[in-house]
């Protein structure tokens, strides 16, 4: 008898993924990940530990280090439901614009943390001139400044505005799918799914890097779960960041409640699952949603980056329990590649 | 930090404060932990700056870059991390 016939039942799928995904290098299928999301507890840690031999196999030992900042905070005109944002919910997040130098000089404070990125942000349907203007005017500084890669994430764009940020040496862009096709519209109404995709696909075809996120806990079933993993999957994006819900104080998901830190441990083995190859960033919530021992779990189980100190509106955990955690695990930071 | 702007220490000091940094509710701190109406918000403030101003309940102007952030009142000045 082999040793995977005396594995339980909700093991098979492990023992399949070790061949498929490890051996082999191909993401497990909608319906495969739908099984790996009902793992029972007792299965989590052997999930988590493929996941992190895949994520070394297939990536390598490296973390990516990023930090991220909003240039534009708060009255974005869409109704993303879980956005602090939006302008249209009842917020406390005022509208605020962040100037120049000191943008610059976050872009210094994170380079100086050992990260290679830094994406600029702004609550925004898509830029308008003058926002693409400030965004020219930020990069040139900040590249005057600093030695470090540049990313955007200001909505959704058309094609010239994709061909200048091409043109301006921002290499990687951010564009969410945030959750699946098919629970899309219970989260947003100001814009589609496919409007998403439609920017995403403009961005990979001008030769930018894709940076394409979920954010998991919003009230969709697991298999709109692994219905998102598949669908990032399929885009192949370089740059997957993963998400955990903060319900915001007046937004309509603010009594959504924090997801089980046992539900997101499966989802980041699950994500690592479909996706061998890509960069999956640890992201907004996980300090609410996975507490301090999440950070450690995670990068060892298919996380392969991570934001480093604060985010957009919230904060994470100080960046030097971060750092002395890579240092501690033996993950180097990633290097700077001027790749593109 | 703007001109005319005083700046305030880290955290909210809770003895001065008349209001909620994390809800902008009047805030006395309660008779005790159990009856602090604000607990939950005192945890929160741990994962985002105040947006309240504890003074005067104005909505602040609230900056957040990878290592600090800073909530400005217009009329009471500048919160630093
Ligand atoms: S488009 Fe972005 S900033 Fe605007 S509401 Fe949606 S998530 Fe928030
Ligand atoms: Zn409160
Ligand atoms: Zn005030």
């Amino acid at each position: 008898m082999t040793i995977q016939a005396n594995l339980p039942t909700s093991y098979e799928i492990l023992a399949t993924a070790r061949k498929q995904v490890l051996e082999e290098g191909r993401g497990l299928t909608q319906e495969q990940l739908v099984d790996v999301l009902s793992l029972p507890d007792d299965a989590l840690p052997a999930a988590l530990q493929l996941a992190h031999e895949v994520r070394l196999r297939h990536c390598g030992e490296d973390v990516e280090v990023e930090g991220i900042v909003s240039i534009k905070t708060g009255g974005c005109p869409e109704d993303c439901h879980f956005c602090s944002q939006s302008g249209l919910f009842d917020s406390p997040v005022r509208g605020v614009w962040l100037d120049i130098p000191e943008l610059v000089k976050a872009a210094k404070e994170t380079a100086a943390t050992g990260a290679t990125e830094f994406c600029i942000v702004a609550a925004v349907r898509g830029p308008d001139i003058k926002l693409m203007n400030q965004i020219k005017f930020a990069i040139d500084r900040i590249n005057e400044a600093v030695d470090i890669n540049i990313a955007c994430s200001l909505g959704m764009l058309t094609q010239r505005q994709v061909d200048q940020l091409k043109d301006w040496g921002v290499h990687r862009y951010n564009h969410n799918l945030e959750t699946a096709r098919s629970y899309f519209a219970e989260v947003v109404t100001t814009h589609s799914y496919e409007e998403r995709l439609e920017t995403c696909n403009m961005v990979k075809a001008a030769g930018m890097e894709l940076c394409c996120g979920a954010l998991i806990g919003m009230g969709e079933s697991l298999e709109q779960r692994a219905e998102l993993a598949a669908q990032l999957a399929a885009l192949e994006p370089h740059e997957v960041p993963l998400n955990f819900l903060n319900p915001r104080p007046g937004t309509p998901l603010e009594n959504q409640g924090i997801m089980d830190g046992k539900d997101a441990l499966r989802a980041i083995a699950a994500f690592r699952l479909a996706m061998p190859r890509t960069v999956l960033r640890y992201a907004g919530g996980r300090e609410l949603t996975l507490g301090d021992l999440g950070t450690r779990e995670g990068l060892l189980g298919g996380i392969n980056a991570v934001i480093v100190g604060n985010y957009l509106t919230t904060l994470g955990r100080p960046a030097t329990a971060d750092l002395s955690l890579l240092v501690e695990l033996n993950m180097p930071i990633k290097e700077l590649q001027k790749s593109l | 930090m703007s001109a005319g702007v005083s700046a305030h220490s880290d955290r909210i000091d809770r003895a001065t404060s008349s209001f909620c940094g994390h809800c902008g509710e009047p805030d006395d701190g309660g008779a005790g932990p159990a009856s602090d109406p604000h607990l939950r918000c005192r945890e929160q403030l741990e994962f985002e700056p105040p947006r309240y101003c504890t003074h005067c309940r104005r909505r602040m102007k609230v900056q957040v870059t990878p290592l600090g952030w800073t909530s400005q009142c217009t009329r009471h000045g500048v919160f630093v991390q």
